[in-house]
């Protein structure tokens, strides 16, 4: 069942932490078969929510909020690029599910706040998008499923002047490509 | 109905931004010490009909004032109106302290065409009081330049650029840049709805056109040594790419679409190379692409992010910010590659440098505990003079004549073009009605 399924992440994510080699690697986090949606778009009539490879029938988990998964943007410190601890078992479970649905691609698109010359930004940004997308490696995604983009300071999602504003930019999202 | 053909981008060739862009404000916030008076008499019309709407004394005016060399004597003061030689008396302008006086008048000539004639004079003290006699005046009126010059109407706003290059080269004895044009990058809306452009304008902002407009982030506008190309990068396509693109036509090339970033972009002095910034070998990296053939050599290899490159201009070696010591910092290295030496000693974080016209001096963002200012630093003494006073200032660009330079700043809701004098002591602010400006690029001289 879905929900059986799913725990296995966290708590795998918590032998990780401990430096402890898991015994067998996750191949289906969601018990959703893989699939290509994009395919039956047509055929089901459904709209384009939910992931590729989704199975339509049950719960998605990326859009539960008490998943995971659901959570599609990673925040950073001030001029960093090291995931926060806070965000390290978000980013593993994409990686397991990237692992458990070979043909699905995330675009992990780097940000920074608006401090700062705008090139600088874009290596910067990119260097964040490189961390988030190390831990989905290391957590069996394949190279072919992750695409880098960095947009720097170019695409803030908060328009203020303040550290409020600028917290908020600084983040990688994870859009998934159907 | 478009969209699906053009996929969020449209290129206008030519095309004249909509009324809500074409007005720049231009205010003068600083005033200057130490200047030379002038006077600009309003140009008289001769002719039938309508006079040209465009007042060629106030722009010559604005120009001049901008370069901070020169303060005006206010129109209300004077005590006559010449518009030829013949009607000056110069006591009148000796008496408010006036030494250069311009005086002229638009001629009609054919439909649409007009002769512009204008004079400069200047007013100077005789010297050595034996050499006066009785009766002879203690000051002389001299004519420095006179000009007849045909134009057309719809051109006048040009022919007043002309007038002060070369009233301004005659009282400085430096090449004026009032011809030159300036691109810079806009952005309007918000979020997923937000509008780029790429704009050409004249240098003190009027006459913008749209080079580019897309859905998607357009950075770093180039010229070209000649001023007749634009390199820039867009993400067009959903990541960053680098054009070259031509004014003239409007013909544009993909020149490097590497994976990862693309960014930077520099025209060598001869036109013939573009520094870049790649991250195609995995971390960003300095490279120079030999335009003919698209080959690429690399020039920097550490670790660090290596980015914005400059070239020095007699194209020997290029500076470019690296973060290897830790912050950003300013970074020498000779074009054939090899040892890079650290430029930037001061300051948390000096980014985005450009070279003055004589190879003298960087301009750069120079950020410390009160945010980011444009500083200039002297190569040979390594002394820096700070050149602005906001907290948000980037992207410096010298004028080709090496007098004033261009930023983009804020004024607290949204991005501002200003120029400052080169000695930092004239400050100009043009400001677009809507929307955010940023990214300025001063051209150099047309060729």
């Amino acid at each position: 069942m879905v929900s059986k399924s799913l725990w296995i992440i966290p708590v795998l994510s918590v032998f990780l932490a401990l430096g402890c080699t898991p015994a067998a690697k996750v191949k289906d986090t969601g018990g959703a078969s893989v699939e290509d949606r994009s395919g039956q778009a047509g055929a089901d009539g459904a709209s384009a929510t939910g992931l590729p490879g989704s199975d339509g029938m049950q719960a998605n988990p990326m859009d539960d909020p008490a998943n995971p998964l659901s959570k599609r943007i990673i925040y950073f410190d001030y001029d960093r690029s090291e995931i926060r601890p806070e965000f390290q078992e978000i980013i593993l479970a994409h990686g397991a599910y990237l692992a458990g649905h070979p043909d699905t691609v995330v675009v992990l698109e780097g940000n920074t706040d608006e401090r700062g010359s705008r090139e600088y930004n874009i290596a910067l940004g990119d260097r964040r998008a490189q961390s988030v997308r190390r831990l989905l490696l290391f957590q069996g995604a394949a190279d072919k499923q992750i695409e880098v983009v960095s947009y720097g300071e170019e695409k803030p999602v908060a328009e203020g002047h303040d550290e409020a504003a600028w917290a908020q930019n600084r983040r990688v999202e994870l859009v998934y490509k159907r | 109905m478009f969209g699906n053909l053009f996929r969020g981008l449209l290129i206008c060739i030519g095309c004249y931004a909509a009324n809500a862009w074409a007005i720049l404000d231009i205010e003068i916030t600083e005033g200057v010490e130490g200047a030379q008076p002038v006077a600009i008499v309003p140009f008289d019309w001769v002719g039938t009909g309508a006079a040209p709407q465009v007042d060629i004394s106030a722009i010559v005016t604005a120009d001049l004032r901008r370069t901070g060399k020169f303060r005006f004597i206010p129109e209300k003061d004077f005590l006559e109106r010449p518009h030829h030689g013949g009607e000056v008396n110069f006591e009148n302008w000796r008496a408010l302290g006036v030494e250069s006086l311009v005086v002229g008048r638009i001629r009609a000539a054919s439909p649409g065409n007009v002769i512009v004639q204008f004079q400069l004079f200047d007013i100077y003290k005789r010297s050595g009081a034996a050499q006066t006699g009785p009766g002879e005046p203690e000051y002389k009126i001299k004519q420095l330049a006179g000009y007849n010059l045909p134009a057309q109407v719809k051109d006048l706003r040009r022919t007043a650029h002309y007038i002060s290059d070369i009233v301004y080269e005659a009282l400085t004895g430096e090449r004026g840049a009032f011809t030159t044009r300036i691109a810079y990058v806009t952005a309007t809306g918000e979020g997923k709805k937000t509008e780029y452009t790429l704009q050409v304008a004249d240098m003190d902002g009027y006459n913008p056109y749209t080079v580019l407009r897309s859905s998607q982030p357009i950075m770093s506008p180039a010229w070209s040594p000649d001023a007749r190309q634009l390199a820039y990068v867009s993400f067009e396509n959903k990541k960053s790419q680098i054009y070259i693109q031509e004014l003239s036509t409007g013909k544009r090339n993909l020149v490097s679409s590497q994976k990862g970033i693309n960014g930077a972009p520099a025209w060598s002095p001869d036109g013939n190379k573009l520094a870049m910034a790649l991250s195609r070998d995995g971390n960003v990296e300095i490279y120079i692409m030999e335009l003919a053939g698209r080959r690429l050599r690399r020039l920097t290899n550490n670790t660090a992010i290596d980015t914005e490159p400059s070239w020095a201009p007699d194209g020997k070696s290029l500076v470019f910010v690296s973060d290897r010591s830790g912050k950003p910092q300013v970074y020498r290295i000779p074009v054939e590659g090899g040892r890079a030496t650290r430029v930037t000693f001061q300051g948390i974080y000096n980014a985005r440098p450009s070279f003055s016209p004589d190879g003298k001096s960087l301009v750069m963002m120079y950020g410390d505990d009160d945010g980011f200012h444009i500083a200039r630093q002297d190569l040979d003494t390594g002394v820096i003079h700070m050149l602005s006073k906001g907290s948000e200032d980037e992207s410096p660009s010298f004028a080709p004549n090496g007098s004033m330079v261009l930023y983009a700043a804020s004024d607290g809701t949204r991005g501002i073009l200003s120029a400052v004098s080169v000695d930092g002591k004239a400050q100009q602010r043009l400001k677009l009605q809507q929307g955010d400006v940023r990214e300025p690029a001063w051209a150099p001289y047309f060729k």
